[in-house]
C-alpha cells in the first residue's frame, strides 16, 4: 500500500488478533504434539508391541461395539423423539420437548451411579451401552427437534401433492433433510463414549479411556498409556473424517422469501397412547432412576451426610474453576471468533479446523499431555491450578466460540461504520456497539463454560492440584469408595446446577434455528 | 412519460463554483479485482448528486472511500478545502460526513430516541436529558416522525421508518455532506417513493450536499440535480438529469437510462437520415452511417404524415401500452422494416395489423455505427 502512515490503520489492530488467534491454536494443538511426539518417541517395535496385543485388542472391541450399538440407538431415540414432539399432535408436546432434552442435566457419571446403585449386578457391554444411550440421546434428538422445526413445510407440502404419502414423505423428504443434524449428533455421542471415564468405570466396562485412567494411576505417563492414548486419537480422527464426509457439502437451506409456513401435524389417534407411554418410559429410565437414586441416598443417608466441612469446600472449589474456566475461555476465544466472522478465508479457517481437532480430544488425552508437558517443560507450573484452567480452556473453547460467533455475526460491520460516521473512533465504536452486541451472546457462552467446568471429572482427576476437591471429584471419590449416600449431596448439586444448562443448550438450539 | 424538464431552482449544480467536494484520480482495488480505476468526481455545496450504475460497478466503494471507511490505493479526496484522503488522512469520525446506509444500520440494542441521540456531541451531555430529549423530538420530526416512536425498538417499526430514523440519526451532527447509500431499494415500490420524497424535502430544506448511490435510474434521474453515471470502475457521464437523459455521452450509457429507440442513419451537417425520416442531431462529431437513439417518448403516434408503420403487438399496462411498431420500407435510403417499440396512453388506438401514422419531436443522439 502506498502512503505509509497516512493510512488508516488495519481495523483493531487484525493483525495482533491474528496472531493472538495463530498462538492460541498452537497452545490447542498441544494435546495432539503431544501424542504424535509420544508415539514418535517410543519407537515404532515398542509402539507395534504396545498396541498389536490381546488386551488392545479387547479394549478396541469394547469401544468399537459400544459406539456401533449405541449410536444408532442415540439416532433412533432422538429421531423419533423429535418427530413425534415437532411434527404429530402428541399430547402435551411443549412440555415433552423440554422433557426430552431433561437427560443433559445429569452427568453421565452420575446417571451410571444411579444405576449401579439401583441395580448393583449391572456390568459390562450391555450396562454401558443402556447408560450411555439414557445419557447422550439428547445430543441427537435436540440438534434434529431444531432442525425440523425450521424446515419448511412448503417441501414437504410440495412432496404431498406430488402424490407421496407421510411415510414416503418423511424418509424420501425429511429424513434427508435431517442428515446434518444426525451427522453432528452422532458425532458428538461418539466423541462422547471415546471420552467418558466416570460411568464407565463405576460399571467396570472397560474402554480406552478406563484403561488409560488405570495406567495413569500405576505407571504416571508410561509408555503403555501413552500408546493406549495415541489409538485413541486415532479413533477420534477416524470420527472427525467418517463425519465430514457423511456431511459432505450439502447445505439445506431455505431458498425464497416470505414468512415461512406452520407445518401441518400428523394426527397419530391410536397411536397417541402408545406414544405418550414410551416416551414416558424414556424419561422414567433416564431421568427418573438417576433422580430416584440420589433421592434414595439422600434420605436415607439423613443429616451427617451433608458435611460442611467438605461439602462448602468442594462447592466453592467448583464455582471457583467454573468463574475462572468461563472469563478466560470467553477471552481466549474473542480473537478466534473475531478474526472467524470479520476476516473470514483460509487462514480463519485453518484456526478453526485447528481447534475442532482439539474439541474432539478425549479429556484424557489432553489432562494427560498437559501432565507430561507440565513436568517435562515447565515443572513449576506442574500441580498448580493454572494447568487445570488451561485444559477447561482447550476443553471447553468451543461452547465459547460457536456462542461468540453467533454474537458478532449480530453485530456486523456495518453498525460500526454507522457509530463512526456519527463521530465515534473505531475504538469507542468497537466498544459501544460490538462489544456491546455480542455481550449476552458471551454471557451464555460463559454459562455454559462454567457448567461444564462444574461436572467435568476425567482431567480434573489428572489435573487438580493435591488437596483440591470439586464437586465431580469429591463425588467420585465417595461413591469409589461405594460411599453413595455420602456422594448423593454433591450428585444432587451437579444435577441443580446443570438444570439451567440444559435449558440454556435448548433454548439457544431453537435460536439457532431462527425460531 | 413525458420529456424530463431542467427544475429552475436546480440549475445552480451547473454553475462553476468551488466545489466542495473533489475526488481525483481514485483508484482502489480489492484482491486482483479492480473496482475503481481513476474516478474524478466533483461537486458543489448545497447539490445533490447521484451516482447510478449497474451493480458492480463500484458506486458504493466510491462512497465507502469518501466516507472514510476504506482508503484509496491512490488519488485523492478533497472535502470543503481540506484533504481527507491521499495526501493526508482524516478518519472517518472526524469528516462531519453523515452516513446512511442500505438497510439503515439501526443499532438493535438501542431504543429509536437513543439511535438518533447516539451522535449527539459532548455538548448535549453538558446540555442535560431535557435539552437532549427535545433535540431527538426535533429530528424525528424533521423526518415526520411522532416523537412517540422514540420508545420503540428498531425492529418494532416499518423499513420505511427504519430509514427515516437512520437519516434522522445521520442530521443530529449537522454534517456537511450526507451519504445515501441505496437507502430506499430494500423499500417495497409505493413506500420507496414516499420515502425518498420525504428524504429529498428534508435534505433540501436542511440544505445539504447529498451523494445518492443507486441502481435505479428513475430515482437517481428524479432525487438528484447531478447525475454521475459509473460504470466499470470509472464515471462514464457527470451531468444534469436532463443532459445525461436527452444527451448520454455513449450507447451503454443512453441504455442504460432508459428505453432507447436506435436505428441505423445516415448523417450530413446536422440532420440524420432514417427510416423515420430526417431528425435533427445536435453537436455531430462524426459524418456518414452512424447509429441514432431517440427516447420513445420522442415518437408520437399522429393523425397523419408521411411515417408509416404496422402494429406487430401490444402489452397494456393500464395508464399506457407498449406498442411494437414495423416501420414501412423507405425505397429512397434503402431502408425501413426495423421494429421500435414505443408507448402510448391509448390502447385502442394502437391494435396489433392496424397501419399507424408516426412524427419525431426534438433531437435525436449519434454514435458511431458498429
Amino acid at each position: 500500500m502506498a502512503g505509509g502512515g497516512k493510512m488508516p490503520r488495519p481495523p483493531l489492530g487484525v493483525s495482533t488478533l491474528a496472531l493472538l488467534a495463530t498462538l492460541i491454536a498452537l497452545f490447542s494443538l498441544i494435546p495432539l504434539g503431544y501424542v504424535v511426539y509420544m508415539t514418535v518417541v517410543t519407537g515404532w517395535d515398542t509402539v507395534v508391541e504396545l498396541v498389536i496385543r490381546p488386551r488392545v485388542g479387547e479394549l478396541l472391541l469394547n469401544t468399537v461395539l459400544l459406539i456401533l450399538v449405541t449410536v444408532p440407538m442415540c439416532l433412533v431415540l432422538g429421531v423419533g423423539g423429535a418427530w413425534l414432539v415437532e411434527r404429530t399432535n402428541l399430547r402435551g408436546h411443549r412440555w415433552w420437548a423440554l422433557a426430552l432434552a431433561a437427560p443433559l442435566a445429569i452427568p453421565a457419571f452420575v446417571n451410571s451411579y444411579g444405576w449401579a446403585s439401583a441395580v448393583p449386578s449391572l456390568a459390562g457391554l450391555g450396562a454401558g451401552t443402556l447408560i450411555a444411550t439414557l445419557s447422550y440421546f439428547p445430543l441427537v434428538y435436540i440438534p434434529v427437534a431444531a432442525t425440523l422445526g425450521r424446515l419448511d413445510p412448503a417441501i414437504e407440502q410440495s412432496a404431498a401433492s406430488l402424490g407421496l404419502g407421510p411415510w414416503t414423505v418423511f424418509f424420501r423428504v425429511i429424513l434427508p433433510q435431517l442428515r446434518i443434524a444426525m451427522a453432528g449428533g452422532s458425532l458428538l455421542v461418539a466423541l462422547h463414549l471415546l471420552s467418558e471415564y466416570g460411568a464407565f468405570a463405576m460399571i467396570r466396562f472397560d474402554t480406552f479411556t478406563t484403561a488409560i485412567m488405570v495406567q495413569f494411576q500405576s505407571a504416571f505417563s508410561g509408555a503403555a498409556g501413552n500408546m493406549l492414548a495415541s489409538v485413541l486419537v486415532l479413533m477420534c480422527m477416524v470420527l472427525l473424517l467418517a463425519e465430514a464426509k457423511v456431511r459432505g457439502n450439502a447445505r439445506y437451506s431455505r431458498v425464497g422469501f416470505g414468512a415461512q409456513g406452520l407445518a401441518t401435524r400428523l394426527r397419530l389417534s391410536w397411536y397417541q397412547l402408545p406414544a405418550q407411554l414410551a416416551l414416558l418410559a424414556l424419561i422414567v429410565l433416564s431421568v427418573g432412576v438417576p433422580l430416584y437414586s440420589v433421592a434414595r441416598w439422600t434420605i436415607a443417608g439423613g443429616a451427617e451426610i451433608w458435611e460442611p466441612d467438605e461439602f462448602f469446600p468442594a462447592l466453592f472449589q467448583s464455582l471457583g474453576y467454573g468463574l475462572g474456566g468461563a472469563l478466560v475461555t470467553c477471552v481466549v476465544a474473542f480473537p478466534m471468533a473475531f478474526i472467524a466472522v470479520r476476516h473470514p478465508n483460509w487462514f480463519s479457517r485453518l484456526l478453526e479446523l485447528s481447534n475442532y481437532v482439539t474439541s474432539s480430544m478425549p479429556g484424557i488425552v489432553v489432562g494427560l499431555a498437559f501432565v507430561t508437558v507440565a513436568i517435562r517443560l515447565v515443572p513449576g507450573i506442574y500441580q498448580s491450578s493454572y494447568v487445570l484452567l488451561a485444559a477447561y480452556v482447550l476443553l471447553f473453547l468451543p461452547r465459547a466460540l460457536v456462542n461468540l460467533r453467533a454474537g458478532l455475526s449480530q453485530a456486523p460491520i456495518e453498525l460500526e461504520e454507522a457509530a463512526r460516521s456519527l463521530g465515534k473512533s473505531p475504538a469507542r465504536a468497537f466498544f459501544r456497539v460490538t462489544l456491546r452486541l455480542t455481550a449476552p451472546a458471551a454471557a451464555g457462552g460463559a454459562a455454559l463454560v462454567f457448567l461444564a467446568v462444574v461436572n467435568e471429572l476425567t482431567a480434573t482427576l489428572l489435573l487438580a492440584p493435591n488437596g483440591t476437591r470439586t464437586l465431580a471429584t469429591a463425588f467420585w471419590a465417595k461413591s469409589s469408595e461405594i460411599d453413595y449416600a455420602g456422594a448423593a449431596p454433591y450428585a444432587l448439586l451437579m444435577i441443580l446446577i446443570s438444570i439451567p444448562m440444559t435449558y440454556l443448550l435448548f433454548q439457544q438450539s431453537k435460536k439457532a434455528a431462527g425460531q | 412519460m413525458t420529456i424530463p424538464v431542467p427544475k429552475a431552482h436546480k440549475i445552480h449544480g451547473l454553475m462553476p463554483s468551488v466545489k466542495f467536494l473533489r475526488t481525483s484520480n481514485l483508484v482502489k482495488s480489492f484482491g486482483s479485482k479492480d473496482v475503481l480505476k481513476g474516478v474524478d468526481l466533483a461537486l458543489s455545496e448545497g447539490g445533490t448528486t447521484a451516482i447510478v450504475g449497474p451493480s458492480g460497478s463500484g458506486k458504493t466503494t466510491l462512497l465507502r472511500l469518501i466516507a472514510g471507511f476504506e482508503n484509496p490505493d491512490s488519488g485523492t479526496i478533497e472535502l470543503n478545502n481540506r484533504m481527507v484522503a491521499g495526501d493526508a488522512w482524516i478518519p472517518a469520525h472526524k469528516r462531519e460526513i453523515g452516513y446512511v446506509a442500505q438497510d439503515g444500520a439501526l443499532f438493535p440494542h438501542l431504543s429509536v430516541a437513543q439511535n438518533v441521540a447516539f451522535g449527539l456531541g459532548p455538548a448535549w451531555k453538558i446540555a442535560g436529558r431535557k435539552a437532549n430529549a427535545r433535540r431527538v423530538a426535533e429530528l424525528l420530526d424533521m423526518v415526520s416522525l411522532e416523537s412517540d416512536m422514540g420508545e420503540r425498538r428498531p425492529h418494532e417499526i416499518s423499513g420505511g421508518q427504519q430509514q427515516r430514523v437512520a437519516l434522522a440519526r445521520a442530521l443530529a451532527r449537522k454534517p456537511k455532506l450526507m451519504l445515501l447509500d441505496e437507502p430506499f431499494s430494500a423499500l417495497d415500490a409505493g413506500l420507496r417513493v414516499a420515502t425518498r420524497k420525504a428524504v429529498a424535502d428534508v435534505l433540501h430544506a436542511a440544505e445539504i450536499t447529498t451523494i445518492l448511490v443507486t441502481h435505479d435510474q428513475g430515482e437517481a434521474l428524479s432525487f438528484a440535480d447531478q447525475v454521475a453515471v459509473m460504470r466499470g470502475g470509472t464515471l462514464a457521464q457527470t451531468g444534469t438529469p436532463f443532459a445525461v437523459y436527452t444527451r448520454p455521452a455513449d450507447l451503454d450509457t443512453a441504455e442504460f437510462l432508459g428505453d432507447a429507440v436506435m436505428l441505423d442513419a445516415q448523417l450530413q451537417g446536422s440532420l440524420a437520415t432514417c427510416s423515420l425520416g430526417g431528425i435533427p442531431v445536435r453537436h455531430a462529431m462524426i459524418q456518414g452511417a452512424v447509429r441514432l437513439m431517440l427516447r420513445p417518448e420522442q415518437i408520437r403516434i399522429v393523425a397523419d404524415g408521411n411515417i408509416k408503420g404496422t402494429v406487430v403487438d401490444t402489452v397494456f399496462f393500464g395508464p399506457e401500452t407498449t406498442v411494437r411498431i414495423r416501420l414501412a420500407p423507405v425505397p429512397s435510403i434503402a431502408g425501413g422494416g426495423e421494429i421500435i417499440t414505443i408507448r402510448h396512453w391509448n390502447a385502442a388506438m394502437a391494435r396489433p395489423g392496424m397501419e399507424l401514422r408516426l412524427r419525431v419531436v426534438g433531437e435525436g443522439v449519434v454514435f458511431p455505427a458498429e
